[in-house]
């Protein structure tokens, strides 16, 4: 087994959804996560990041966030576990994000040992 | 319904409500921002986090925190509820009052305060339906456009023009003047009545959204009840209505999600605990010397209620209450249903007649009920023609699919066109 970080990125704007809609897409994520965990895919389940933020570096040393476009921002990072980049691809494809304009960056954990 | 299916939209009226008391009604729009606010962060680390234990709490305290920011940051440039005025201006008071305005009394009299303001007489009824729906209901611009039917961009401008007027109020409705409260609550009542019609007539499987203005309508209504100055015996009466009408939702539909006749409905689907509970409503509504209409049209479904079968109705029973109400509230919806119960007593002769005698018909021409009733009396004497025509004419003021399914399969049972009504085929060739 191999370490993937899911990096969610850019979901649609949350502020447009109805509380139902809301509530909706959260029971997706619920869903999609149990699932992943059932299957023993779910190293950990990580943590949601807040939107506001600082870039430090380059040519500003700091610059106060949003410092990217929206549909680049990462709402939340996981630590997944698959087979090889195939398959955590293919499970990153279930993810509820996707449904609503989001992307999910799956890069491979470089192991330690080669 | 699974309470917690609904969960954010009902956290998002009660938010609103609690929001629109601390900030004052002109600023509406940022109690909602903060509503907003609060379920983007639910969102975001319920999902990794699980739901908390107490999900209305969290979110009532999310929503505390950030109104607190608010009016500690905003406290000097803008102008918060002018009813709470000084109490906001000191740190000393400011926590307490909001603290206070989270607590569960007064989240149920914030709720009450937001449905009599929304009752404003300078809304029009169908916009108020409407604002309840969005601001205490939590159903957003689409959601409101698709419980009753309208396109989403129409809905969006009368919320709009509605959430203005509101606004421009100055004032939240004042609970604390009796004389007002009394004035207002029937306004208050005829809305809750009209968004549980809206829902009952319309409840469908294509929009099941529908159906949940019934439970809404019914949820703001035992507000009312909680309330000693609301929970009056007309509240009481509207509350036994809705319970008689909410029992029979399951046997509105057969099997196949088709409308039935309330003398066709299999009455084991009726839910006995909702009967139980309308007539224990209905035994509270008798206190005092009022007779409302609510209290006669719970009668009527409370004997409904009481027939096994449609044979066993007490036809006699319905019909003088259908005589007290049009006394009390003529109308000629009223005469309309009375006229449908003198049929089932007397012969759909009898109903035929009852009709041609309804003062001002003439407003029952956009009726789709008014023709089906005629329909079924023709049908009912072997008239098929006539019945078909009627039918036909229900058929093009329908509502909704399931009203345009219903009345279809009552024109198939009016069988083929008889020869002489048939038109030249040679035209249409």
């Amino acid at each position: 087994m191999s370490e993937f970080v899911f990096l969610y990125r850019g979901e649609g704007d949350m502020r447009k959804l109805s509380p139902q809609e809301a509530q909706q897409s959260m029971q997706k994520w619920m869903a999609w996560f149990k699932e992943l965990e059932k299957k023993g895919h779910l190293k950990s389940i990580g943590q949601p990041l807040e939107r506001e933020g600082k870039v430090v570096g380059g040519k500003k040393p700091v610059t106060d966030g949003p410092y990217a476009e929206t549909k680049d921002i990462i709402g939340g990072y996981s630590l997944i576990e698959a087979r090889n980049l195939d398959e955590a691809a293919e499970l990153a494809a279930g993810c509820p994000g996707i449904q609503r304009g989001g992307l999910v960056e799956v890069r491979p954990v470089m192991p330690l040992n080669v | 319904m699974d309470p917690a299916e609904h969960l954010f939209r009902q956290e998002a009226g009660r938010l609103t409500a609690i929001l629109t008391r601390l900030f004052g009604v002109h600023n509406l729009a940022l109690a909602e921002d903060v509503v907003q606010d609060a379920f983007c962060r639910a969102l975001e680390t319920w999902k990794f986090h699980g739901m908390p234990k107490n999900p209305s709490a969290w979110l009532m305290t999310t929503a505390k925190n950030r109104a607190l920011e608010i009016l500690r940051r905003e406290g000097t440039a803008r102008k918060f509820a002018p009813e709470l005025g000084r109490f906001l201006e000191s740190e000393w008071t400011l926590a307490p009052v909001v603290q206070e305005h989270f607590e569960t009394a007064s989240i149920q009299d914030d709720q009450l305060r937001m449905m009599f303001s929304c009752v404003h007489p300078g809304i029009p009824e169908e916009a108020q339906l409407a604002l309840i729906l969005h601001l205490l209901c939590g159903f957003s611009v689409e959601e409101t456009a698709a419980a009753f039917l309208k396109k989403a961009s129409a809905m969006e401008k009368r919320i709009g023009r509605a959430k203005k007027t509101l606004a421009g109020s100055r004032h939240l409705f004042d609970l604390t003047g009796a004389g007002d409260v009394a004035q207002r609550l029937p306004a208050v009542l005829r809305a809750l009545y009209l968004l549980f019609n809206e829902g009952y007539h319309g409840a469908s499987a294509e929009s099941p959204v529908r159906g949940d203005l019934c439970a809404e309508a019914r949820r703001l209504v035992s507000l009312l009840l909680d309330n000693p100055q609301t929970s009056t015996p007309a509240a009481h009466a509207l509350s036994a209505l809705l319970c008689f009408l909410a029992a029979r939702l399951p046997g509105r539909l057969d099997a196949t999600g088709n409308l039935t006749l309330l003398v066709d409905q299999d009455r084991s689907t009726w839910d006995r605990t909702l009967i139980a509970e309308g007539r224990r409503q209905l035994e509270l509504s008798a206190s005092g010397s009022d007779v409302t209409p609510y209290h006669l049209e719970a009668a009527i479904a409370d004997v409904h209620a009481q027939a096994a079968r449609s044979d066993d109705t007490d036809w006699n029973g319905i019909i003088a209450l259908y005589d007290t109400l049009m006394k009390i509230q003529p109308s000629p919806v009223v005469a309309l249903n009375r006229a449908v119960a003198l049929a089932q007593r007397d012969g759909p002769g009898r109903g035929l007649e009852a009709i041609a005698l309804i003062d001002n018909r003439k407003r029952l021409a956009r009726y789709p009920f008014y023709f089906a009733a005629m329909g079924e009396f023709e049908l009912g004497l072997a008239r098929r023609d006539e019945a078909r025509e009627h039918f036909r004419a229900a058929l093009a003021l329908a509502r909704s699919p399931m009203e345009r399914r219903f009345l279809e399969g009552r024109i198939r049972e009016c069988g083929d066109v008889s020869p002489r009504r048939r038109a030249d085929p040679a035209k249409g060739a």
